[in-house]
């Protein structure tokens, strides 16, 4: 319990300082006190000075990090200034869009990723294990953005470029992980004793590879994040990726640190909850 | 392998001094205007025909090359450097200073990569001078890019603190920097090295996507990044193969990274 109660603690710290960090570099990037409508010369100088104060509290980051945090404790996280409405109404409504997106990605990108290594071990055959090899340097070779782009082209189902960009490193891990598992030295008692290659795969090799690919779960869900920043800004998906996007080149400070947080808050529950099914997991298996 | 890996350094040697020689060989300067052939297909004046605006392709293929692969290795270096400054030293000293960079690390690394690097990227200014976008871009990735290797180099100094070589040269009576330049750092080389070429590859996608996403070098410079920009007027992979020429460029140079890399696996 106490290892809970400490890895939540680090957790808010964790958020905290980040949510501070992206503040103050969107409050000391060049250009901040300017906004797009004070150019508008349909705008007469007393609006301009209006628009001028209303964003003069923003100035002090100290103040206006205070401030969205007491607000944030209640439930506000402000208005985007790009889109005019509400951050959570946003974050509502794009959240379950990159979740699904990132969710059936990750989901095909594994399946891929774990059969093919397991094909590739399991046959011990050079060319399955070439072929598996080659397929995912290409696509490791690929940026996220280029194969979101070729599938927009191909008018493909745009989770397939997630599950792209997360299958060759997962794979890479998890085929080096189930060489190493398959050449421990009880796996040749059990193999000399007649045990079917299933029955070692599913008593011998799945247990001892299990916790550590547990573990790399927590990091597939951070390159999918990553992944749907492009995915997303160039299939014309509404999730939070693109919601990213657009709040980077508009330079909306409250939309900007909310998604700052939010984004690490999902990596650090993905983080952390893997490396805590990988210790239940190893624990349930002594 | 061993000739694979041969190659793979062939063929990034060739790919360098093709880049590197390109205002001997290109066609054209990268910015010259065709106005006249725009859109064209491949032809003898045109090796790999010209763009929307007219410019001569494989100029400002081999142009962009140079940019993309000198920058990505000038920015692992540097990422490579705050790396060990921050985990290496951290490491070797231990204790608070340990607990604060790896926590600094940590706070890094809870953020998508891609994320961090637009979120930052986009709130510098955007329109910039093309030879300053090159000098942000790469800068930015150098700095943003050492959370994954300081953790590795501090994970190699901890282990170089407690070796028994380590501690027989503090009973010698060598002490701080004397003791982390004579027997801490040549013994994190293999480390270091290893660290600095996985940056390449990451920093070239990296710059790429930012690139396609049009936060990256600015035109009329190119870069891989912009170059790739093109696939988003492409209409066919049939008849316009010579627009996928940078996007091959990229896969193989990327992927020879990669298997010279392969070798390296174990200090990474």
């Amino acid at each position: 319990m106490p290892k809970i109660v400490r890895r939540l603690a680090t957790m808010a710290a964790v958020v905290l300082v980040g949510g501070l960090l992206s503040a103050t570099l969107v409050r000391l990037a060049p250009g901040f006190d300017v906004d797009e409508q004070q150019l508008d010369a349909r705008l007469s100088s007393e609006s301009v000075a209006t628009l001028r104060r209303a964003r003069a509290h923003d100035r002090n980051i100290a103040g206006f990090y205070l401030h969205y945090l007491g607000r944030a404790l209640r439930g506000d996280l402000g208005e985007s200034r790009t889109l005019n409405r509400p951050v959570r109404k946003l974050l509502a409504e794009r959240l379950p869009v990159t979740a699904r997106l990132a969710g059936f990605g990750l989901l095909v990108g594994w399946l891929c990723a774990v059969l093919l290594a397991l094909g590739a071990t399991m046959t011990r055959r050079v060319a399955c294990d070439l072929a598996a090899t080659v397929l995912g340097g290409i696509f490791l070779s690929l940026p996220a953005a280029v194969l979101a782009l070729l599938f927009v082209f191909a008018n493909a189902p745009a989770y397939l470029v997630i599950a792209l960009v997360v299958f060759p490193k997962v794979f890479s891990y998890t085929r080096n992980l189930l060489a190493k598992s398959y050449n421990l030295p009880h796996l040749l008692t059990a193999y000399a004793k007649g045990v079917g290659r299933l029955q070692v795969l599913i008593w011998h090799v799945l247990p001892v590879a299990g916790a550590q690919l547990l573990a790399v779960a927590g990091i597939s869900v951070s390159i999918a994040l990553g992944a749907a920043i492009p995915v997303e800004a160039l299939c014309g998906i509404a999730g939070i990726g693109q919601l990213a996007w657009q709040a980077a080149l508009g330079r909306d400070l409250p939309l900007l640190v909310n998604l700052t947080v939010l984004v690490t808050v999902i990596t650090l529950a993905a983080n952390w909850g893997s490396e805590f099914a990988g210790q239940s997991f190893r624990t349930s298996e002594a | 392998m061993r000739y694979l890996r041969k190659s793979a350094w062939l063929f990034l040697v060739l790919v360098a001094l093709a880049s590197l020689g390109a205002g001997f060989w290109a066609p054209a300067d990268y910015a010259t205007q065709f106005r006249e052939a725009p859109n064209s297909p491949p032809s003898h004046q045109h090796l790999l025909g010209t763009d929307e605006v007219g410019r001569d392709r494989f100029s400002r293929v081999l142009y962009g090359t140079r940019v993309s692969l000198l920058m990505a290795p000038a920015a692992a270096l540097l990422s490579t450097l705050l790396a060990t400054l921050v985990g290496g030293v951290a490491g070797y000293l231990g204790g608070w200073w340990e607990r604060a960079a790896m926590a600094a690390t940590d706070l890094f690394l809870s953020m998508p990569w891609l994320f961090l690097l637009l979120a930052v990227r986009a709130m510098l200014p955007l329109n910039i001078a093309p030879i300053t976008s090159v000098a942000v871009t790469f800068l930015l990735l150098g700095l943003l890019g050492w959370a994954a290797s300081a953790r590795v180099l501090c994970a190699g100094a901890r282990g170089l603190r407690d070796s028994d070589f380590v501690l027989q040269a503090r009973a010698s009576g060598l002490r701080g920097l004397r003791l982390l330049a004579i027997h801490v750092m040549p013994n994190l080389k293999p480390v270091l090295l290893a660290q600095f070429w996985i940056s390449i590859p990451v920093f070239i996608i990296s710059e790429a996507n930012l690139g396609i996403l049009g936060l990256g070098v600015e035109e009329p410079l190119p870069s891989w990044g912009s170059l790739l920009r093109e696939l988003e007027s492409f209409t066919s992979f049939g008849f316009e193969a010579w627009k996928l020429v940078p996007l091959g460029l990229l896969i193989l140079v990327v992927s020879s990274f990669q298997i010279i890399l392969s070798r390296d696996e174990v200090y990474a």
